[in-house]
């Protein structure tokens, strides 16, 4: 439930802008900075196909925790 | 004129650090123009336009970084690249470690598992995947990114009302969730408020009224300004309402939105009134009547939002920071010496409050995003009459920082407002907290001081302060260099409007 | 199928850790290495066909005809390689690897690498050393003659000398020359000197004329690069382990005939994704320029592959005087590679990046996904068939390669999703 989630302390992955993760960390806050660049170098059909890889570890990975 | 290049293949930068630093360069002495970016068919058409587009250019991909720069002379322009170049290699990297910063969402996930949250600030056309990976993996995720699709954005908020986790944008500028301040957002202690916005200044605006009259948030969750359309159904405001009905922590809930579609305006108030706690509706626009005839409570604006929220948490009454009255005397003291005014917003929901409150008062308002009743500027970059801009607008800000980050342009027209005979008022609004610049009320009071300078004219001033004492930038001092300048300062936009409102009944 | 690609690609590096490649001995090609014809001449880089050769590797088969004594001279030789009386095929169908042009025939001698614990084998030619020699296409008459010297002097005192030496695990004298300063593709002078050390007792104990093992000695001595006909069918032995792990995305195969690129990945069985070879930006020697050098050829990046070679460039910092750039470059180029694999070798350990083992594992989800590819260093041969080596320098693989080698493992695995 969303609700569950307040209170809680959150902890963040900064995918872009380098000032968001370097204005959390000045507030201790847990951060990990992403040094971002578009997937595949920009080609969709590869993205795609990385995307089909992906979501298909993602069953596998579900099927096998749910073992 | 000559100009200059360097091409950095396979070199990435997000693209607010490339805009700012190109910025700064630019404004070295005898530098004409640069055009510092990955190679988009975005700065490749703004090379043409600047006639800076190079042969070199040919084949290079979004991957790869153009440093272009115009200059007087050759050597000016070399020097141009290598500052440009400098400033780069000492752009500190947030990450303090000596290992390489993870360069996907996958790998920095698997260097903090624990994360639960995910900010995206990457182009648009990358945002909504990243979203549903990061939503995919459990995480919530601030979407700060524009230029998604409204048909991504229902895939996404779909998805993330299945698992129960927050979707806040496309297009969210603030959040504070958890006590934690997310992009650009104000330092505000807790309390039992808790607020569901689709505006990013609105929210940054009631959230730091609400501090500095005494109270505080729970949560402060933005969910983009497309959440209440028809198309959406405000699947994020209903999910986020929900969850604050529920949390035993909030007690009183603010609504701040525009009108919500008539279709989902229904679902809305059906869900509204099953909360069971104490609301504060501000549609921006509407009618409070008809807000006030649901049974719930109506704000007239954002500072009035702020006020009948601390009312409801407290059970007192709370005044506004500057009485009315305070506000006609600093307007009996002062003179417009030219017929018009202009407004210079960083903020939208500020442009558009000053718009719908001054409308009744001067009658012919334009501006760049007009509300109802005011009209659209015919040429954004060349004001006319009583004109309210908004800076942080896409005409805008193709290609530059927004107004909140990077004062360049402001400043610019700053000088052009200045210069402006018909000009008697200018207002603008000074957008404090994280992610905003460190001393905006320093670099608007220099812009200000060379336009007197230069014109010889000295216009009416005021500048409304949005922000706490305990955001980054310093408040007290920030206000202090804005009146040091003589520019009357206000504690919240509305003050400021009131006071633009006296001063302009008082030269008719 | 119910494939976990994060455990596949664990398996297949382990099994690549756990290789340990020993220097067995000495053979001749038809004898030891299998499918081994005497009409059959195997290469570098992927299948190609005559008329795709590029200069040095026409020049190397040319030679190696008249070496076999199938052609007398350099144009009978040129007419017979375009028939069908000659077939091609490149060293990895055949458990083996050659530099440069790497053509091997039934006459030659081959190293015999073996894998420690028994069963597989891996082979390669022995390095003739620099200038003018078959594998840059030279097939004059000291080419010739310097063959048969190899094949009736060289080969039988390293054959006699090899069981009387201590056994010689090569994966361990890798692991020491990368403490050394070599990386064991572009630099090889601390291995070979280790070899030399390790061979010279059991050299001067077998019974050849004396004269003969002293220009043995000398010979591996004069070539700083003779190590890196063993580093090659070291790092083959080690990734082969891999071969052919279902579903893993490892990449077990880079390699350049000169004309093409070629890739093979773990889980795709024996299928090759080719692209076209790209020309070498480097260093090049005096009166050289871009307009001579002959596109990327040879099996040695299968070093780079195994973890060596560019990817180890921090242990070797002269490399950078070849490359260009600084040492900082040279450390900067290894670190980007841990971006595209999955491992860092237990074996393989770069002192001034704290003894971290060298990236290892290259995964072909990665290189897509970050557009970013593995980063060689090589020799640069002249197009013209042997003039020699003209530079060194940095080279990638086509992405090519890596984007049909993922089209294809989707369409296998995971096409329906």
């Amino acid at each position: 439930m969303l609700k569950d989630f307040f209170g809680k302390k959150v902890k963040v992955i900064n995918l872009g802008i380098a000032s968001f993760a370097e204005d959390l960390r000045k507030q201790g806050v847990e951060t990990i900075h992403t040094d971002w660049r578009p997937p595949a170098g920009g080609n969709k059909k590869i993205q795609a196909l990385l995307d089909k890889v992906a979501s298909w570890q993602s069953k596998v990975k579900s099927a096998k925790g749910a073992r | 004129m000559v100009i200059s290049h360097l091409i950095k293949k396979q070199t990435y930068f997000d693209s607010v650090t490339l805009m700012l630093i190109g910025s700064q360069v630019k404004k070295l002495p005898g530098i004409d123009s640069t055009v510092v970016g990955m190679c988009t068919d975005y700065n490749i058409d703004s090379l043409k336009r600047l006639s800076m587009y190079q042969s070199a250019f040919d084949g290079l991909t979004p991957n790869d970084l153009i440093i272009c720069v115009k200059a007087a002379d050759k050597q000016t322009a070399d020097a141009g690249i290598a500052e440009v170049e400098k400033r780069l290699a000492s752009r500190k990297q947030p990450s303090g470690s000596a290992e390489l910063p993870p360069s996907s969402q996958e790998e920095a996930a698997s260097r903090l598992p624990e994360a639960n949250m995910v900010v995206i600030s990457v182009p648009g056309e990358y945002a909504a995947r990243e979203a549903e990976q990061a939503l995919n993996n459990g995480r919530h995720v601030m979407l700060f990114s524009d230029n998604v699709s409204i048909e991504e954005e229902l895939k996404l908020k779909t998805l993330g009302v299945s698992k129960e986790l927050l979707v806040m944008g496309p297009d969210c500028g603030t959040a504070i969730i958890n006590g934690t301040p997310l992009a650009f957002a104000n330092a505000v202690r807790s309390g039992d408020i808790g607020i569901v916005a689709a505006s990013g200044t609105g929210l940054q605006e009631v959230t730091s009224t609400i501090h500095r009259l005494g109270c505080g948030i729970t949560q402060a969750i933005g969910v983009g300004g497309r959440d209440l359309s028809e198309k959406i159904g405000g699947k994020m405001t209903l999910l986020a309402t929900r969850a604050l009905a529920e949390d035993p922590a909030t007690k009183v809930i603010v609504m701040l939105s525009k009108p919500p579609a008539e279709s989902v305006l229904k679902t809305l108030y059906a869900e509204l009134k099953n909360v069971g706690k104490k609301i504060v509706i501000y549609f921006i626009g509407a009618d409070p009547k008809a807000i006030e005839a649901q049974g719930f409570i109506a704000a007239h604006n954002l500072e009035d939002a702020a006020i009948k929220a601390c009312d409801l948490s407290t059970g007192k009454s709370h005044n506004s920071e500057m009485s009315e009255d305070q506000i006609k005397k600093a307007a009996a003291s002062s003179k417009m010496n030219g017929k018009h005014l202009r407004g210079l917003y960083s903020g939208g929901t500020l442009c558009d409050e000053a718009q719908r409150l001054l409308l009744p008062v001067i009658g012919e308002i334009s501006s760049n995003t007009p509300v109802k009743g005011c009209k659209e500027m015919p040429d954004v970059y060349k004001s006319s009459g009583h004109c309210i801009i908004d800076l942080g607008d896409d005409n805008f800000t193709r290609g530059k920082a927004h107004p909140m980050i990077d004062p360049a342009y402001r400043s610019e027209r700053m000088l052009q407002e200045i210069a402006d005979p018909d000009v008697g008022l200018i207002i603008f609004d000074v957008v404090l907290g994280y992610g905003s610049h460190l001393d905006m009320a320093g670099e608007m009071v220099a812009a200000i001081e060379e336009g007197r300078k230069k014109s010889g004219r000295k216009p009416l001033l005021a500048a409304c302060i949005c922000g706490t004492r305990e955001d980054p930038q310093n408040y007290a001092q920030q206000q202090k260099i804005l009146e040091d300048a003589g520019i009357k300062v206000f504690p919240t936009n509305v003050a400021m409007v009131s006071f633009a409102r006296h001063c302009l009944e008082r030269n008719k | 199928m119910l494939i976990d690609i994060q455990q596949a690609n664990a398996n297949a590096i382990a099994a690549i850790q756990a290789s340990q490649p020993v220097l067995k001995g000495i053979g001749t090609a038809l004898e030891v290495v299998p499918g081994m014809k005497k009409n059959l001449i195997l290469h570098a880089g992927p299948p190609i066909t005559w008329e795709r050769m590029s200069g040095p590797l026409r020049g190397a088969v040319m030679g190696a005809l008249i070496y076999e004594g199938l052609a007398n001279t350099p144009e009978e030789a040129e007419k017979l390689a375009a028939t069908d009386k000659i077939e091609y095929s490149p060293w990895h169908e055949h458990d083996g690897v050659g530099p440069m042009a790497g053509v091997g025939t039934a006459s030659m001698p081959v190293w015999i690498l073996e894998e420690q614990k028994g069963g597989r084998k891996t082979f390669c030619t022995l390095n003739e050393g620099l200038g003018k020699v078959l594998r840059y296409g030279a097939y004059s008459e000291e080419v010739i003659t310097r063959l048969k010297w190899m094949e009736t002097v060289l080969a039988p005192v390293l054959k006699a000398a090899i069981p009387l030496a201590p056994e010689i695990n090569l994966k361990n004298m890798i692991a020491q020359a990368l403490q050394m300063g070599d990386e064991v593709h572009n630099r090889n002078k601390a291995a070979t000197s280790l070899l030399i050390r390790e061979l010279a007792p059991a050299i001067v104990k077998t019974s050849f004329p004396e004269a003969d093992k002293a220009r043995v000695l000398e010979f591996m001595h004069s070539n700083d690069h003779f190590f890196l006909n063993l580093s090659m069918p070291a790092a083959k032995m080690m990734l082969q382990a891999a071969e052919w792990i279902e579903g893993s995305t490892i990449v077990t195969t880079m390699c350049r005939n000169g004309t093409d690129f070629g890739i093979r990945v773990a889980g795709l069985k024996e299928r090759w994704f080719t692209g076209q070879a790209q020309i070498v930006k480097g260093l090049l020697f005096p009166g050289f320029s871009e307009e001579d050098c002959n596109p990327d050829i040879g099996d040695s990046a299968i070093t780079e592959t195994c973890g060596l070679g560019g990817f180890s460039m921090a242990a070797a910092p002269a490399i950078v005087k070849f490359v260009g750039g600084t040492v900082n470059d040279a450390m900067n180029f290894t670190r980007k590679m841990y971006e595209i694999t999955d491992g860092e070798s237990q074996a393989f350990q770069i002192p001034n990046m704290e003894f971290r083992g060298s990236p290892l594992g290259i995964n072909l989800l990665k290189v897509c996904e970050k557009n970013l590819l593995p980063q060689i260093n090589t020799g640069i041969a002249h197009k013209k068939a042997g003039v020699g080596q003209v530079g060194a320098g940095l080279v990638n693989p086509p992405l090519k390669c890596f984007e049909d080698a993922l089209e294809a493992y989707v369409e296998k695995y995971c096409k329906d999703e």
